[in-house]
Parts: C-alpha cells; sequence; structure tokens
C-alpha cells in the first residue's frame, strides 16, 4: 500500500519568530523543519506500510525556496521518496491555494491510496488544508485520527472526540488527518540519515503541478494583510490577599470567565 | 535548570570557519560525506540528545547508581536504561570509528561535536559511550584481529559498553605502581586477579555485556610502567558463534558515593576472588603503557571536551536567569522600577565572561580534533607528522585549561543565580559538581602540566613548540590588514604572545638545569601556555567573524575582543611564579606547613 504524507515544513518553532514590515508575513527565510504535527503521520504511515507489509510512503510539500531540510528528516525516519513543490509564484498562498498545489503534486505520485495528513499545522493552524486536498481529489475526508487501521480496501479509523472517541471506516484511497500526540514519532537513525542522502527528491515548480497560477500567490487568495500589531504586553495578574474568602474570589472569576 | 538546547550555530561556527571542514571531509577516509551531510547529521543528533537524553539529567543526579550489595549488581537511574537502549537503536555511538566494524566512517571531530552535546545534556549518562570509545580505540590499533572479530562490532553498537581498569588503591596517578596479576594458561588466555577502584560503569544495566580493558602484571614482569600489561576481560565470556557464554570472576564489589555524576557508577572492581577472571591479552606482554598513549590523546581531549560541555550547559541557565529575575536598579534605568539583573554591569561582566570562555574552550577542542583526524589521514607524511605533533602540544591545554576553566564557569552561573544558585532545587549546582571531576581524573591538571613541561616543551629538542609561537604570532598581519576594529586584540595578542613565550624559554633552559624548578613553574606555565593559545584561536574567530558581519559576526567578534583584552592579559601576572623556581615552595619543612 502507497501513502502519502503531506509535510509541511516551518520556521523552527524554538527559534523567535519575525513578522517583515514589508510583506506583513512571518520571514521564513531561514531554516525550515519538519512541522512537528507531521512527524506523527510519518509514523503512523511508516507504521501502517510496515503492518502491511510493503509498500512506499512518499512525502509531499509545498515550501519557499527549494528548501528540504525538514523532508530530509522524514526521509531519514524512514520515508522512501519525497516531492517538493516551491515556486517564487507561491508566495502569500493562501490555505486553499495550498490544497491544489498539495492535491496536484499527490496525484502524480503513483498508486497513492491513502493520504495523511496532521489535523493542523504548527504555524499556520488554518486546519483546513486536509479537507480541502480530500475535496480536490474527489476523496472522503477523515479528521483527527487517534490510530488508524488499513484491511482488505477499508481503513478503520479512531477519530478522536471530546467525549471520547468514534469508529469510523471507509474505502481506499481517502485522506485522513492525524491528531498530534497519539504516536512516538521515531528518532531517525544515524544510519536512516545517511541512507536519507540518496532517496529520490522530486522538485516541481508551479507549472509542473498545472494549477492555475491565478488561484496561488498573493492574488489567488482574494485577500490582504492590511497591518498587523504587536500582541498587547501580558498585563500583571491581580492578587488578593486570601482572608477566607479566597475560593468564593476564584469561582466569581471563573464565571465571570464564562469557565464554570 | 532549563532545557538543553544544543547550540547548533556556535557549533556550526567553529565547524566552519576555526577548521577545515571541507578539506576534512575530501580526504579519501571520508569518502561519501560532505560538510552539509555532518551538520545534518549533528542536528538530528541534538534533537535526539536535548528531548531523550537530557531530561534524565536531573533524576540522575537525584537518585544516582545503586549498588545491590546481594547480588553485586548495579541498578542505573530511572529511564537511563531506556535512553540508552534509544541511543544505541539510533546507532551514535559508532558515528567515528571505521566502517568495517559497522561504525559510520566520520571524521573524530564529528564524533567531537556529538560528545558535546551528549556530554552536556547528561554528563554522567554520557561517560557510558565514552568510556566504550575508549576502548574500542584501543581495541581498534592494537588488538589482534580475532579480539576485534569478537569484541569491535557490538561495542561499536554500543550493545556492550566498555571500561578502563588503570587505578588501583597504590596506583592513581603513578599507573606504574598497579599490582594486579596476570598468570598465563595454557590455552593461550591469563587467570586476572586483583583490585581496581574507581572504575566508570564498571558494572551497570544498560546492555548485555562489558568489555573491561585492564592493566595488569605477568609474573616475570619488570617493574614500573615496562612491566604492564593490558587485558580484555568481559563480564560475560563470548562464545565462538557471538553468543554470551559463562560469567566471568569479575565482580563490581560497591559503588562510591560522590560529589557529582552520580548516575555514573564509580565501581570497585574485584577480579579472581573465585578461581580468576579470564582475560586475553592485548598484543604482547609488557607493552600496555605504551597502548595506553596511543588512546589517552583522545580520552584526554573528551574530558577536556566535558569542561566545555557544562560550562555551556551551564551558561544556557546563566543567561536564562539574567533575562528572568529582576532585581535592583541598573543605572540608568527608570525610577521606581527593578531591573532585569541581565542589566547590571557586573552581572554582564560574569556573562561575558562565561560565554568568551566557552567559545575559547570550544575552539581549542574542535581545532584539537581536527588535528586528531590530520594526523590519523592527510596522504602526506609530513603533514601528518606536523599535525601529531600539534595534537600532542595542545592536548594538555584541552584537557587542563578547559576543565580549569568548566570548574570556573559552572561557579559563576551559581553565582548568577544568587542564593537560588546554592540550592539544589534550580538544578545548577549540579553543574558545577559534575564539572569539578574533570580536572581530576585522566589525568590530574598537574599531570598535565607536568606533561606539558616534561615531555611536551621538549618535542623535536624544543623546536617544535617555538614554530607553534612564530604560526600564533603570524596572525599579526592579518588582524592589522582586518582594519582598526581589530586592533585591540591584536596588540593584546601580540604582547601576551611575547610574555608566554619568554616564560616558555624560561623554563626550557632552567628546567634542564634544575627539573625542580620546572616543575614548581608547570601549572601557572599551563595556564598561561593555554591562555596563549586560546587568545590565538579568539583572534582568528574575530578574524572569521569580520569575515561573516551581521549579528553573528557581531557577537562573536565581540567575545573575542572581550576575551583578548580583558582576560588574555592574566599572562602578565603568571611570569614571576613560572620563574620563581623551587626554592620558595620547598623552603619549608612538610612539618613546618602543618597549621598550628
Ligand atoms: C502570508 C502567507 C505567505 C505564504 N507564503 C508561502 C510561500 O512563499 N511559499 C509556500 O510554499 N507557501 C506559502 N504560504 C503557504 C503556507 O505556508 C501554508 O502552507 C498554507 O497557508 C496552509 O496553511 P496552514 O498551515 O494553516 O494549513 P492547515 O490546514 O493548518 O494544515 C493542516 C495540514 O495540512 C498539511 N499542509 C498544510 N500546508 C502544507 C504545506 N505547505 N506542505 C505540506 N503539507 C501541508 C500538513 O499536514 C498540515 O499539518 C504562505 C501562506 C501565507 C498565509
Ligand atoms: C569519578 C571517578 C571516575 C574515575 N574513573 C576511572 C576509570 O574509569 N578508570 C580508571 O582507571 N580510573 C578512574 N578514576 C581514577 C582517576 O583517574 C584517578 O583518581 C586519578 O588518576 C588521580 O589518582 P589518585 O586519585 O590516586 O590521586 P593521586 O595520584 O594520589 O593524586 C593526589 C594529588 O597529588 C598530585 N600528584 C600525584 N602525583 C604527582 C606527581 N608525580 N607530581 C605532582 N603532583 C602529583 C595530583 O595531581 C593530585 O593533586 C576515576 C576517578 C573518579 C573519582
Amino acid at each position: 500500500m502507497n501513502i502519502v504524507v503531506c509535510a509541511k515544513q516551518i520556521p523552527d518553532p524554538a527559534e523567535p519568530g519575525a513578522l517583515d514590515p514589508q510583506t506583513k508575513t512571518l520571514k521564513r527565510d531561514g531554516k525550515l523543519i519538519l512541522d512537528e504535527s507531521d512527524m506523527y503521520g510519518v509514523e503512523m504511515a511508516l507504521q501502517l506500510a510496515e503492518a502491511a507489509g510493503g509498500g512506499e510512503v512518499t512525502l509531499v510539500s509545498m515550501a519557499p525556496d527549494n528548501k528540504v531540510d525538514g523532508l530530509r528528516s522524514g526521509l531519514a525516519m524512514g520515508a522512501a521518496k519525497a516531492v517538493l513543490v516551491s515556486d517564487p509564484a507561491l508566495a502569500g498562498t493562501d490555505a486553499l491555494g495550498t490544497a491544489k498545489v498539495l492535491a496536484a503534486a499527490i496525484g502524480k505520485v503513483d498508486g497513492a491510496q491513502l493520504v495523511l495528513t496532521a489535523t493542523e499545522s504548527s504555524d499556520g493552524y488554518t486546519g483546513t488544508v486536509p479537507e480541502q486536498i480530500a475535496a480536490i481529489l474527489g476523496m472522503p475526508s477523515i479528521t483527527f485520527a487517534k490510530s488508524i487501521e488499513v484491511r482488505d480496501g477499508t481503513v478503520y479509523v479512531k477519530r478522536q472526540t471530546d467525549a471520547g472517541y468514534d469508529e469510523v471506516e471507509c474505502p481506499l484511497p481517502c485522506v485522513v488527518s492525524v491528531t498530534a500526540g497519539v504516536v512516538e514519532p521515531r528518532y531517525p537513525s544515524f544510519k536512516g540519515i545517511m541512507a536519507a542522502k540518496s532517496k529520490p527528491l522530486d522538485q516541481l515548480t508551479l507549472a509542473d503541478t498545472g494549477v492555475d497560477a491565478g488561484s496561488v500567490g498573493w492574488g489567488g487568495g482574494g485577500q490582504e494583510i492590511v497591518g498587523i500589531e504587536d500582541a498587547p504586553a501580558r498585563e500583571a495578574g491581580e492578587i488578593f490577599e486570601d482572608d477566607g474568602s479566597g475560593v468564593d474570589k476564584i469561582v466569581a472569576y471563573l464565571e465571570n470567565l464564562k469557565i464554570v | 535548570m532549563a532545557d538543553y538546547r544544543p547550540p547548533l550555530r556556535d557549533v556550526a561556527f567553529v565547524l566552519e570557519h576555526l577548521v577545515d571542514l571541507d578539506a576534512l571531509c575530501a580526504l579519501d577516509e571520508f569518502d561519501g560525506i560532505d560538510a552539509d551531510t555532518l551538520l545534518g547529521a549533528l542536528e538530528e543528533n541534538a534533537r535526539f540528545t536535548a528531548e531523550v537524553i537530557a531530561p534524565i539529567n536531573r533524576v540522575g543526579d537525584i537518585q544516582g547508581s545503586v549498588h545491590d550489595p546481594a547480588t553485586n549488581t548495579v541498578r542505573t537511574p530511572d529511564g537511563f536504561a531506556d535512553a540508552y537502549a534509544q541511543y544505541v537503536a539510533a546507532g551514535w555511538g559508532g558515528v567515528p570509528f571505521p566502517p568495517a566494524y559497522d561504525g559510520g566512517g566520520f571524521p573524530w571531530l564529528a564524533g567531537i561535536a556529538l560528545q558535546e552535546f551528549i556530554s552536556s545534556a547528561n554528563m554522567a549518562f554520557s561517560m557510558a559511550p565514552l568510556l566504550t570509545q575508549g576502548a574500542i580505540d584501543l581495541l581498534l590499533e592494537h588488538g589482534s584481529e580475532e579480539l576485534k572479530e569478537r569484541y569491535l562490532r557490538r561495542m561499536v553498537t554500543g550493545e556492550w559498553t566498555g571500561t578502563m581498569n588503570l587505578t588501583e588503591p597504590q596506583a592513581g596517578s603513578d599507573v606504574g605502581a598497579v599490582r594486579t596479576r596476570a598468570v598465563p594458561q595454557s590455552d593461550g588466555s591469563y587467570l586476572i586477579s586483583g583490585t581496581k577502584i574507581y572504575i566508570t560503569f564498571g558494572e551497570h544495566d544498560m546492555a548485555d555485556n562489558i568489555v573491561h580493558l585492564v592493566l595488569a602484571r605477568t609474573p616475570d614482569a619488570p617493574p614500573g610502567t615496562k612491566g604492564i600489561s593490558c587485558f580484555v576481560v568481559p563480564k560475560f565470556l563470548v562464545n565462538d558463534d557471538g553468543t554470551l557464554g559463562e560469567r566471568n570472576d569479575a565482580v563490581c564489589v560497591s559503588i562510591e558515593h560522590k560529589m557529582g555524576i552520580k548516575a555514573s557508577p564509580t565501581c570497585v572492581m574485584s577480579y579472581g576472588e573465585n578461581g580468576g577472571a579470564v582475560g586475553y591479552l592485548i598484543g604482547e606482554e609488557n607493552q600496555g603503557m605504551r597502548y595506553m598513549f596511543t588512546m589517552m590523546n583522545n580520552a584526554r581531549l573528551s574530558v577536556g571536551l566535558e569542561g566545555l560541555s557544562l560550562a555551556e550547559r551551564a551558561y544556557q541557565d546563566a543567561y536564562t536567569y539574567a533575562i528572568e529575575r529582576h532585581q535592583g536598579r541598573a543605572p540608568g534605568a527608570p525610577a521606581g522600577e527593578q531591573s532585569l539583573i541581565i542589566e547590571h554591569p557586573d552581572v554582564r561582566r560574569m556573562l561575558l565572561t562565561m560565554r568568551s570562555l566557552v567559545e575559547a574552550m570550544r575552539n581549542i577542542v574542535y581545532v584539537t580534533a581536527e588535528g586528531i583526524d590530520l594526523s590519523r589521514h592527510h596522504p602526506d607524511a609530513e603533514v601528518r607528522a606536523a599535525k601529531a605533533e600539534f595534537v600532542d602540544l595542545l592536548i594538555p591545554v584541552a584537557k587542563a585549561w578547559c576543565t580549569d576553566m568548566g570548574v570556573e564557569v559552572t561557579s559563576l552561573a551559581i553565582q548568577i543565580w544568587g542564593g537560588m544558585g546554592f540550592i539544589e532545587e534550580s538544578g545548577v549546582p549540579q553543574h558545577y559538581r559534575d564539572a569539578r571531576i574533570t580536572t581530576i581524573y585522566e589525568g590530574t591538571n598537574g599531570i598535565q602540566a607536568m606533561d606539558l613541561v616534561g615531555r611536551k616543551l621538549g618535542l623535536r629538542g624544543g623546536t617544535a613548540v617555538l614554530e607553534l609561537f612564530d604560526t600564533m604570532a603570524g596572525i599579526d598581519a592579518e588582524l592589522a590588514a582586518a582594519g582598526p576594529a581589530l586592533d585591540g586584540i591584536r596588540v593584546a595578542l601580540a604582547d601576551a604572545l611575547a610574555s608566554v613565550r619568554s616564560s616558555v624559554e624560561w623554563t626550557m633552559t632552567n628546567g634542564l638545569a634544575d627539573p625542580r624548578d620546572a616543575l614548581a613553574g608547570a601549572t601557572p606555565l599551563l595556564r598561561m601556555f593555554s591562555l596563549a593559545v586560546a587568545g590565538w584561536l579568539m583572534a582568528r574567530q574575530a578574524l572569521a567573524a569580520v569575515a561573516v558581519g551581521g549579528d553573528e559576526g557581531e557577537a562573536k567578534l565581540s567575545t573575542a575582543s572581550f576575551f583578548c583584552t580583558q582576560w588574555l592579559p592574566q599572562v602578565h601576572g603568571l611570569g614571576a611564579q613560572v620563574s620563581a623556581g623551587a626554592g620558595s615552595l620547598m623552603e619549608l619543612s612538610a612539618e613546618q606547613l602543618a597549621s598550628r
């Protein structure tokens, strides 16, 4: 069974992010790493391929400046190959545009039956790309998977809910988004890192994907960032002396926030 | 204690600017490895180390390893065995060893960078791979094909760990006093009996087998270091098919309660209490000390690196606190508000001292590691010899100075934390306690100073060290060409080099006349020599910083300037101690030195 994992490459969250006052967006000129949210998808895909006794895991990503470091991490974990779409014309692409590009790239992967994504990325967290990909590819979409099994062409998913989980099944091919933290992503081994160097990594331009340039980039989204402002500084907390009425004060405070 | 963040940019700066990584990777030995691959591997390792090894540092300190006298086994702290299994599965231990034994075939320099991370993350944990590495090094160089086939692969993978058994109660610095006995048997093996003390990871629960390398004497061995042989003594004998056989008569009878590295079991090992431990001779009889010397440079460099690693970790903690803690009002700050302590000039002094020392140590350790690679693998025999000499000169510097500064910097971290730094809960005292051993083992720093004076200054009749001074002074023209921003560094370095060179020359002349005079000044001389080398490398850092520019370049230039103009001038105060001779030190009798 061949599996595609959408692997977003993001600025290292450990580095302080900075906004570019010109474009009013996050600066992405530094190094990009594999989004931790997508490591769960990669891990699940590897486990599913192992359980199926074969099949390839392919990473698909869209990122600026031909950045591949994050993809190398995924390859080092064990994915067989990767496809990267990178093109200056993609700057400013919104979630729908991203989904179009990713769907087109996924379409180029031979025999891809299962597409895994994270439920939302760590930096953009729009949380809509997976469903958009499914719609574009005409595939069923299952969200918030905490576990996935595949038997005889059917996917069985435990789908995380507030109260517990739903058991959902659906025929292949389909798109499943994976909840963060549900598996323990493996660390790449030294041998895996060395092997990753020689794994195939296809680099596509926008033209290669066949996606209409008018539907992506700054123009494609039909939206504009008109201004950015610093988040307000955190205000000092309120301090109450506990004169015996502490509990009431806490309850009143929480009620005021509509938490209780 | 803040989470450990591997200083990838700082390490990359040294790899990109202080050593020539591309030239190193271009050597035949490192075919298929390039700078990018190497840096990529470091990054993945850094993440693993920070997320898996660092989080158990504190629990290791609190729980320590525990010896069970009923079974003579040692239990390592919670999480250690599991983390070690992950370390083995990921294959990090084998990175700098030959592919023929399942190693990664990377330069030693890469191994040093990996080791920096693991020692910063968790020094006690790092001792298991470190001692294994030493044992592998010695076996690779001197073991028979048969011994290598039987033991090396699983040591390279880390499935089995290794130990080094030199010390005995009467034989510490004086290894020649070893008494453990080795009696040859008809099958070619030996029966080993005796007691070794302070054996790091002599017993533990993280691996299936432990391969002890043991120094012992055969029955008719000459006295002293000339009569020492080296043996492989496995915890479990290894069958011909590679499976584990009988338990050998090599037992950990107790472990020490220590000031630091509490998770690293420091074992009293008893060999041959029940008939004799089976041992296999490495190489030839009576050559053990010579073999030790071939791995000694690497081992000493690794201990110097521990000084760097703990200093880096302590610096991270100090910095984190300095940008959080409000106290007092810094000059110029608005009235009525407490400033962050990082705004106080005296706290800045400490931070800058720490940061520049960390960088200076890293420069020394990595440049020495590059020298080790070149001394082994450069195609030109003359380059190999020159690099071997360079490494020989720098080893006492790397070992002694970096560990002394490790203690200094970890102590400054406590100072920056104020009262809280003295409280164990902060996690900061652990770095200081862990660092304290590094000036003692693998040859005390006093022994390192004697090594410099007794062996290294005399290399090639004294020409080697003087040529190094010429090389170091040769940077002057480059500094001058780089413009007025580097003038301060240039003047300070030239003054320091002149002063250190004259002390070195004093010792070379007068040490020949009376060795006691040379030995009396050995430690201050090693300090001076170290500062000179550190200053020279900081000047190289400054040159690179100017070329790099930007935020990073500015920071590296500033620390290099601070070091050269404010720390390096210490050398001028040390000359008197070097040239005072032994007279004043030996004037009083031992009795007169008693306090009364
Ligand atoms: C202002 C702005 C500028 C941008 N500039 C560029 C640019 O220059 N170049 C460029 O390539 N993109 C650019 N993007 C696209 C952006 O990086 C996101 O990919 C896109 O907006 C999706 O948003 P999200 O991460 O919130 O999606 P979510 O819906 O939160 O993502 C859910 C999951 O979908 C998958 N996924 C989402 N995005 C990607 C991706 N890019 N690659 C692989 N998998 C993915 C992941 O599994 C992810 O966890 C830009 C976006 C904006 C808003
Ligand atoms: C935690 C720990 C782990 C260790 N791990 C190992 C291990 O794995 N394997 C192993 O074999 N050993 C190990 N050791 C032993 C260590 O290497 C010795 O402790 C060290 O070599 C010093 O020997 P010593 O303790 O006998 O001190 P001594 O040799 O008694 O030294 C005492 C003092 O005298 C000075 N001195 C001694 N001789 C001279 C001289 N000739 N000239 C000038 N000054 C001198 C020393 O510098 C020192 O200041 C370990 C020790 C510790 C504490």
